[in-house]
């Protein structure tokens, strides 16, 4: 019975299924808003807590998760859980109290009070009851320290500081240039433009989520699933050779993946022309690869404007597509930095999907400049 | 009986906050009256950060969290006490390891690595955390947009310090977790040896950007995690990154003041 639940557990942790069902699970949180009530928290936490704890007794889970150094994933766990709840919890009562014809909630208590005593109280108490919760951890658990640093002997698996770990996870789907380079800029840049980008006037000041549906739904889950799940999967899931390994099994140095990853290249000119690929040149090269160059063409600079057409120049099933509301509403320029953002942002998701479907490795391979997407 | 106790008590701490000392010091009486909890505000370098009053619904622990506050407190408190870990350690291939190993061992009641380091990782948290909320209560929208991007570079300055400090107990843990991190800086586009298009800058036949001079190289100082590297990441992490956090932290505090203090609704 328990084996069963531990194999259950360990398939449900795999890269496509936990991904796919937290996805999923998000989206559909968003779409029925009443399971960000009290008593789900309070259900979904107890069920957290009992699952964290019950688990402490596999030894392959102890040893990862206890790891000194992994605590802070722990909290990111439990401390990114909830205050997403208590964010979205607080918006959707807003949200309420709006339909209602009432004010919202910070509207409400908008009479000045003196920092002194109300807020600079509040700041006292925050930093004493830290400095205990930190006086206590560092009591309790010493600063781990491994063997001196030897440059010859490289540790399997090696990772990067546990927030680095979603950057090194997208190292599985893209090369360094992208995942290492590209998209961290983009990161950064994307969360500076966003409030440039963001014209929405709505929700400014208060919590509430039907205000801003849009630009929740897109920061919660590039924060949650893109970064947050990246990070914890990468921390507790991802073993010797960056292979997957549920959270009840033992790190095996000598597991084999097979890896039989194929371009679009391939696709295109073994598969289905049955020929080999073209070589010689650039030219060549050109050709071989036109197919992907083509394909990430239209992504990135085709699709933009295609989205921005009324719904009307859409096939019925296609008119989801349209986003021609936001290109009247937010002008030209802020529509194609949005978009364009946005579409960088989704290429992780659609290239995770690809790969799991198709072995797909590069849509566009150069080798030979290291360039490859 | 408890009245022989506290009488004379009161009676010197009146005699106290009367003296010279004391009035040069607080230059109000209690923060009890109005007068005097405005006073205690604009009086104090450290207090005045804040205004004097505030809405009552933008300072409630449900709307803030604090996280702002924590994270700065966090700051302080990883300021102090890498101060006394600077005490103990030299930034050497040689020395590094040894020093902690001293620390742990040798130093009584010694717990400040441990302060310093839990304190590091729940200082990202925390960063997160506070970003979290900004972004659920829209206040990044106008008149705060520019002090959202400062927020960012925050957020990026507390990441690079963390890295940074990662390397400092010179361990396999350290040295592995940079160079996994710094090999991303070789495929660096133009200026990485591994970067597209970088072998297209040449001049004649020589080839511009080459493992010894390239992004990884500006980072480490060496072709690979070597002394070098541990002094570049010292001297980084000791002095320049948390000089440009606290200067950015100042711009930070002022801007949420004068773009309005603690966002609400308008």
């Amino acid at each position: 019975m328990i084996d069963l639940f531990k194999d259950l557990v360990n398939w449900a942790s795999g890269p496509t299924v936990l991904f796919t069902i937290a996805t999923l699970g998000l989206l559909a949180a968003f779409r029925f808003t009443q399971v960000w009530s009290k008593t789900s928290a309070k259900v979904f936490f107890v069920v957290l807590a009992v699952f964290y704890t019950a688990s402490m007794w596999d030894p392959d889970f102890f040893l990862i998760v206890a790891k000194p150094d992994n605590i802070p994933i722990t909290g990111v766990i439990f401390l990114v859980f909830f205050f997403t709840w208590y964010a979205m919890h607080q918006g959707i009562q807003n949200d309420r109290r709006s339909a209602g014809e009432q004010e919202v909630l910070e509207k409400q208590e908008s009479e000045k009070v003196w920092v002194w005593p109300d807020l600079v109280y509040t700041e006292m108490l925050a930093m004493v009851i830290l400095s205990i919760v930190l006086l206590v951890w560092s009591i309790l658990l010493a600063a781990p320290l491994e063997q001196p640093a030897n440059p010859a002997d490289s540790p399997n698996p090696s990772k990067a500081p546990w927030y680095f770990l979603g950057l090194q996870e997208m190292l599985v789907y893209f090369d360094p240039w992208l995942a290492g380079v590209v998209f961290p800029t983009l990161i950064i840049v994307g969360l500076m433009a966003i409030p440039y980008i963001d014209t929405n006037p709505k929700g400014n000041g208060y919590f509430t989520f039907k205000e801003r549906k849009a630009e929740i739904v897109i920061f919660l889950f590039g924060f949650l699933i893109l970064w947050c799940l990246l990070v914890v999967s990468g921390t507790f899931l991802r073993g010797p050779n960056w292979n997957f390994f549920g959270p009840y099994e033992y790190w095996d140095v000598h597991r084999v993946e097979p890896l039989l990853n194929v371009n679009v290249s391939d696709f295109f000119w073994v598969k289905l022309l049955g020929r080999p690929l073209p070589t010689g040149g650039f030219f060549a090269a050109l050709m071989r690869e036109w197919l992907g160059i083509l394909m990430v063409g239209a992504y990135l600079f085709v699709l933009p404007v295609v989205m921005s057409w009324p719904r009307d120049r859409f096939p019925t099933g296609l008119k989801w597509l349209s986003c021609h509301h936001y290109f009247e509403k937010m002008g030209a320029t802020r529509y194609y930095v949005g978009v364009s953002l946005f579409l960088m942002m989704m290429s992780l998701p659609i290239k995770m999907y690809l790969r799991w479907a198709f072995n797909l490795k590069y849509i566009v391979a150069f080798p030979e400049i290291f360039f490859n997407i | 009986m408890l009245n022989r106790i506290l009488a004379p008590l009161s009676a010197a701490w009146k005699e106290a906050t009367d003296s010279q000392v004391w009035t040069s010091i607080f230059r109000h009486g209690k923060p009890v009256s109005n007068r005097n909890r405005a006073l205690v505000m604009m009086s104090n370098v450290f207090l005045h950060l804040h205004p004097v009053k505030s809405r009552k619904a933008g300072i409630k622990l449900r709307y803030t969290w604090c996280m702002g506050g924590i994270t700065f407190f966090l700051f302080l408190v990883l300021t102090f006490t890498g101060l006394l870990l600077m005490f103990y350690y030299r930034p050497t291939v040689e020395y590094a390891y040894a020093d902690i190993v001293d620390l742990q061992e040798h130093v009584p009641l010694g717990i400040m690595r441990e302060l310093h380091r839990w304190g590091a990782h729940a200082m990202v948290i925390t960063v997160w955390l506070h970003m979290l909320r900004v972004f659920m209560t829209g206040s990044y929208k106008p008149p705060r947009e520019f002090n959202w991007g400062i927020g960012v570079v925050l957020l990026v300055l507390t990441l690079l310090l963390s890295f940074t400090g990662y390397l400092l107990p010179w361990d396999q843990l350290a040295i592995w977790a940079i160079a996994v991190g710094s090999n991303m800086a070789r495929a660096t586009p133009l200026l990485g040896t591994e970067g597209p298009l970088s072998a297209s800058l040449t001049l004649g036949d020589i080839s511009l950007i080459n493992a010894g001079n390239d992004a990884r190289f500006a980072l480490l100082g060496a072709r690979s995690v070597g002394q070098p590297t541990l002094l570049r990441f010292y001297v980084l992490h000791c002095v320049g990154l948390p000089l440009a956090a606290a200067f950015l932290m100042a711009v930070h505090f002022w801007r949420v003041r004068k773009d309005g203090g603690i966002s609400g609704p308008m």
